[in-house]
């Protein structure tokens, strides 16, 4: 077990590094640092001087190292399109895309585990064959479209949520957040729903088929021969063991939930890191570009790891054989 | 009844088609509606979108065919000014909405099939060089397809496409975003193909006529490229047609961001985008005719690929 776990954080470093040689490569090969910081009257004599002053001179492995040092500390520089310090910019939307996320993930897990419970259990009535239907349409659709189809019904035709923005938020001591104002949760509705609904038919549909397997199995027949009350034998017995892939799916969707917000973030022009990172690709933001690809690959690498650490603590089983093969 | 086999007599005389025709896989093709429905809707896109110049009743890219007094027509109903109908309603410019669904649809498919295509060869290359030689090529190819998919598509597609445009050059930036686009898809997608192909290439490179080749020293690219090749080709297929779906999506997601295929050269993401636009404004065909459009082109695509893998190979169900 503490093998594999090594294991898996030396596969989680180095995926850390590919990823910073990729964000590094940006720098050196996409347009010249040096162009962009001297104006046009410069001599050989000051280009020189800029390159040994900023290091670019040094061999590669060592611009690298510098680099990785530097990234791990927040450093990435100055944003070349808004000429501030892109750690800030990005301390100061990361608040607005984590609320999203999370709002969005909660919504997707609760709705999911519950209307995928439902649908097992009522297997063979007209409610859970319409939602079942519906949801293999959202999971069809792109999720722009279901941005613009929720704006459209609800902001066009309604009038009653805003279509974008975050709303008036409330500063924390350098986090601001939209919870505390009627206006910031308004505008986390809409929003939270296009970026949840994926990934909650995605949940949905899993737990449906694994409560499906599970209730087939002889324990909850014994269960429900013991004269337990339904509602016992479908959430104590049932439920719990279909946990495991639950979870493992849930984790990883919580990394494509953070990547998908750049979808839902422009669709409503949500000021959060996703809509950040899609301007600085249009304007060809290196700096910014960089910072975001080595901030959303912490994320999903540490949630890749958590979650197969989790599957020790959740299935004893894998313990028992030192994690060589479970099944 | 119609479908029993011909007697042998006339079998010989039957022509291609009629053999195609009474074949086990056009039998299940046609004895599924999703399937016979979903071909239909995608051939008549498909055909739309290749002679668009024939059947598009104007030419939305040739600025003197344009009357800007024709701007946001209504469909159906003809134009207040100049009188002029237009089938589904004209944007701002006073461009045919019809006619810039089916020129959109053009780059969108175009997008579509090259980024697969591209995929598809980079995917069964690396993963048969991975399946057959093993070792450390197999170990650095099947390590980077792990690394990548530790990132969704899109995200690895949005990425390529920044670093792309950041190299390219900015004058020939606008006239380089189809083909980058292309890139950018197709790399971000040659994952799925290349572990199916290592995969199968595994299993058959023990079987005999793969040793058999080897004993009558042929080489290895020929075994490789001659003999496992066709042998790993259905399961290809199949992903190729679901890949064409997520790729067309991808496109659309991409230009509807905004890092996509430009203005000038729109796609049906690029028109949602631009239609997204006039939605508080009440001109709501702008947007809503090619979002049908390219809803109607995924599903289609989508459905008959989940077709295809089942009437292919059951056991992959």
């Amino acid at each position: 077990m503490i093998a594999y776990i090594l294991r898996r954080v030396f596969q989680s470093a180095l995926v850390l590094l590919i990823v910073g040689l990729v964000a590094f490569s940006m720098f050196r090969f996409v347009g010249d640092p040096v162009e962009n910081m001297l104006g046009q009257e410069r001599t050989q004599e000051d280009v020189d001087r800029l390159r040994d002053q900023l290091g670019l001179n040094d061999p590669f492995p060592v611009q690298y190292w510098t680099f990785l040092s530097r990234a791990a500390q927040g450093e990435f520089g100055i944003s070349y399109r808004q000429g501030r310090d892109v750690a800030d910019i990005i301390a100061e939307r990361l608040p607005a895309t984590l609320e999203l996320a999370a709002v969005s993930g909660m919504l997707a897990l609760v709705f999911g585990i519950g209307l995928g419970v439902f649908t097992a259990i009522r297997k063979d009535g007209w409610v859970s064959s319409t939602i079942m239907s519906v949801s293999l349409i959202g999971v069809s659709l792109p999720t722009f479209l279901i941005g613009i189809l929720l704006i459209w019904i609800f902001s066009v035709e309604l009038d009653m949520l805003p279509s974008f923005g975050r709303g008036d938020t409330v500063d924390l001591g350098g986090w601001t957040t939209g919870f505390l104002t009627e206006s910031g949760l308004k505008a986390l509705i809409l929003p939270a729903i296009t970026l949840g609904l994926y990934q909650m038919t995605l949940i949905m549909r899993l737990v449906r088929a694994e409560m499906l397997e599970v209730l087939r199995q002889d324990y909850i027949r014994f269960a429900r021969a013991r004269g337990l009350r339904e509602k016992s034998v479908n959430f104590r017995h049932a439920l719990k063991n279909t946990l495991v892939p639950v979870i493992t799916v849930t984790g990883l969707q919580l990394g494509s939930i953070i990547a998908f917000a750049i979808i839902t973030e422009t669709v409503f022009q949500w000021p959060g890191v996703g809509l950040l990172f899609i301007n600085a690709i249009q304007f060809v933001d290196i700096p910014v570009m960089a910072a975001y690809l080595m901030l959303i690959s912490v994320m999903f690498v540490g949630i890749n790891l958590i979650v197969d650490l989790l599957y020790f603590a959740i299935d004893p089983r894998l313990r028992v054989d030192g994690g060589a093969g479970g099944h | 009844m119609a479908d029993m086999p011909a007697p042998a007599s006339t079998r010989a005389r039957m022509s291609r088609f009629n053999r195609a025709w009474q074949s086990d896989f056009a039998y299940k093709f046609r004895r599924s509606p999703v399937a016979v429905v979903s071909f239909i809707v995608m051939a008549v896109l498909v055909l739309g979108a290749v002679f668009a110049p024939v059947v598009a009743p104007h030419n939305p890219f040739d600025p003197g065919s344009l009357n800007l007094m024709n701007g946001f027509t209504a469909p159906g109903t003809p134009n207040a000014f100049t009188g002029e109908s237009f089938w589904l309603g004209t944007d701002d410019q006073g461009r045919d909405v019809f006619s810039t669904i089916l020129y959109g649809m053009r780059i969108s498919l175009f997008v579509g099939f090259a980024a697969v295509m591209f995929a598809m060869v980079l995917g069964v290359t690396l993963g048969l060089l991975a399946g057959y030689l093993g070792g450390w090529t197999e170990t650095i190819i099947m390590r980077a397809a792990d690394v990548q998919l530790t990132f969704p598509a899109i995200l690895v597609a949005m990425l390529i496409f920044g670093i792309a445009k950041g190299i390219t050059p900015v004058e020939y930036r606008d006239q380089m975003a189809i083909w980058v686009l292309i890139l950018a898809i197709g790399l971000s997608d040659w994952v799925q193909f290349a572990r199916v192909v290592r995969g199968a290439t595994l299993v058959e490179k023990n079987k005999e006529y793969v040793q058999a080749a080897r004993l009558i020293g042929r080489t290895k690219a020929a075994i490789m490229l001659r003999h496992i090749l066709p042998n790993v080709l259905s399961p290809v297929l199949v992903i190729a047609t679901i890949s064409l779906a997520l790729a067309i999506i991808a496109e659309a997601t991409l230009s509807f961001l905004g890092v996509g295929a430009p203005p000038t050269q729109p796609s049906l993401g690029t028109l949602i985008r631009i239609g997204q636009g006039f939605l508080f404004s009440g001109e709501w065909w702008i947007l809503f005719f090619p979002a049908v459009t390219l809803l109607a082109l995924a599903l289609s695509v989508n459905m008959l690929g989940d077709w295809l893998r089942d009437a292919l190979n059951p056991r992959l169900k």
